[in-house]
């Protein structure tokens, strides 16, 4: 083996070593500078998407014996994670400077995330998946504990840890009984000898793959696994928020596609049936759920349930185009779920988090612009034409129509319409109601100019989405 | 003559009774730790067992990277307790209930 053959990995590589360099050089910075931390982690994000590009080989390739995969799924999925994470950095820069609580930590603990995320992204083994998991929840259970003093981050770090620990424990529960039954770890030897030795598709290995849709759908945040999320989403910090409503998901999408498509595509009939009661449950759950809430974040995390319900029915199709719109939902959702939680950082301030519903009420009258973009972003959610999400919630209705479930296309259409409520309350409080609140917003103008675009990135990718489904279907072929 | 069943057995038990130690204590935190760990201990049993019956070391091997993860956890897993207790004075299971709906 030479140095070029590692050549593929070159991402992770770089990004641990980039790590490293900003923990070590935080150190010796005092508190009025920490600012450069933050500098420091985003040019290694930037430096981590040029060598995700540069480093790409010609064809899909895999090392290490096969257990970590280069394609192109996993070049849009880690520029994707990368370029989102940087954003929530961004997001987050002015409202920790104000909160006191700009440390060098939170952004280390995200770029360890963001490796996380990445090695799941490549993983091409159960093995190299699972320490890719971990490497992200631990980082995600540190985030959350972040706000050492307040007593309900704490309280909704030790929910996390412990339903992430039980989640990880049935994950691997089913992976052992996965590798009994197959004798190998890899998804490509799994999926040859379920396809050579049709005997094996039974009782056991179906007992093992039950646990592992279990441990994923824990990881996804779907009913009836669930109840962690609306608790974190509430609890946590506002950054740290925002960090584990966006980039994450795209890690729990690289999960569902490597493990239940490339590894376990052999018994698709038997999952089909459990990701589509999941999926149905969470869409109603989700929506009807979020209704009653008055904090925006649980809300938020509450549509995030309704949302992964979308993104799993894609999965539940099961033809190359239901990957694909799967692919496109969870890019789309994730720039969406990153530009909300955007602007309630934009709105929080010193000894103020603009968390209750209530808190937008008037905001078209103190920055007619911002209102402009949450509206983006809540019609965005909703999948109001010409919005993106519509094009994303259309491509999932087709596909499911596609396999033949009129009966499931007519659920989310209704759902839908439920879920356009909440989103529709937020935006009736900006616009039509009166302003408690007069303050003018703190965050500097390159956040603004960043939240600005992201917001009109929601709509111009809603006025034309073709290249970027045309992108999602390239790669999943 | 003890065979894969018997392990496999052992270590269904071993889940069963981590799992159900999860839902059923309501006290104490740290003994939910315990059941965590006991969790993973029942697949380290399960991938022991399956790697010497089909005679492939990748289950061993796996065994490792799980007891290597699982110090890390439960490190992570007592600071968040600390930072807990410190904040409530308490490490009760029914007290964690501050947030509803």
């Amino acid at each position: 083996m030479t140095i070029s053959d590692f050549l593929p990995a070159a991402p992770e590589i770089s990004l641990l070593c980039s790590i490293c360099a900003v923990l070590l050089i935080d150190l010796f910075i005092s508190d009025e500078k920490r600012v450069v931390t933050f500098w420091l982690a985003l040019v290694a994000l930037l430096l981590n998407i040029w060598v995700v590009v540069v480093s790409a080989p010609p064809d899909p390739t895999t090392i290490f014996d096969g257990s970590y995969i280069y394609d192109p799924l996993s070049q849009v999925l880690k520029v994707a994670a990368t370029a989102v994470v940087a954003l929530g950095f961004f997001y987050a820069r002015d409202y920790l400077r104000q909160v006191g609580m700009l440390k060098g930590e939170f952004f280390v603990l995200g770029l360890f995330g963001l490796l996380g995320i990445m090695i799941m992204i490549s993983a091409g083994s159960l093995l190299t998946m699972y320490l890719g998991l971990e490497t992200l929840s631990l980082a995600l259970y540190a985030l959350v504990a972040f706000d050492r003093e307040s007593p309900q981050a704490a309280e909704s770090a030790m929910k996390y840890f412990v339903l992430g620990a039980i989640a990880s424990g049935a994950l691997l529960y089913g992976i052992s009984w996965i590798y009994g039954v197959t004798g190998s770890l890899k998804f490509a030897e799994i999926s040859q000898s379920i396809a050579v030795r049709p005997e094996l598709n039974d009782v056991p290995l179906w007992f093992g793959m039950a646990f592992l849709v279990v441990g994923i759908a824990f990881k996804f945040g779907a009913v009836p696994f669930h109840m962690w999320l609306p608790d974190v989403y509430q609890g946590a910090r506002s950054p740290v928020t925002l960090y584990i409503a966006s980039a994450p998901k795209l890690a729990a999408l690289a999960l569902i596609l490597r493990v239940l498509v490339d590894g376990l595509e052999g018994l698709h009939g038997v999952w089909q049936g459990m990701v589509m009661v999941i999926a149905v449950l969470s869409l109603v759950i989700g929506n009807v759920v979020a209704i009653a809430q008055s904090n925006i974040k649980r809300m938020l995390g509450y549509s995030a349930i309704a949302h992964v319900g979308f993104i799993l029915l894609a999965v539940f199709a099961g033809s190359e185009a239901g990957y694909a719109a799967s692919l496109f939902y969870t890019l789309t959702y994730v720039i969406m779920a990153a530009g909300a939680f955007g602007m309630v950082l934009l709105l929080s301030r010193q000894g103020f988090e603009a968390e209750a519903i209530a808190d937008f009420k008037g905001l078209n009258a103190r920055s007619p612009w911002f209102a402009l973009m949450m509206l983006f972003f809540m019609f965005g959610m909703a999948g109001v034409p010409p919005w993106v999400g519509f094009f994303a919630k259309l491509n999932v209705i087709n596909v499911v129509l596609d396999a033949g479930f009129p009966g499931l296309a007519i659920l989310m259409v209704l759902a839908s319409v439920v879920g356009a409520y909440y989103y529709l309350r937020v935006v009736w409080y900006m616009y039509f109601e009166r302003a408690e609140d007069k303050s003018v917003f703190q965050a500097g103008r390159d956040t603004r100019a960043l939240l600005s675009l992201n917001g009109l990135a929601v709509l111009a990718l809603g006025i034309a989405p073709g290249w970027l489904l045309a992108l999602c279907l390239a790669v999943i072929g | 003559m003890i065979g894969l069943y018997h392990y496999l057995t052992i270590s269904a038990i071993l889940f069963a009774l981590a799992v159900a130690g999860i839902f059923i204590n309501r006290r104490n935190l740290i003994v939910l730790l315990m059941c965590i760990e006991l969790v993973l201990l029942a697949v380290n049993f399960n991938f022991v067992a399956f790697s010497r019956y089909l005679g492939d070391e990748t289950g061993q091997a796996f065994v490792f990277f799980i007891l290597t993860v699982a110090a890390a956890e439960a490190a992570i897993g007592l600071a968040i307790l600390v930072v807990l207790f410190r904040n409530r004075r308490s490490i009760n299971v029914q007290e964690l209930d501050s947030m509803k709906g």
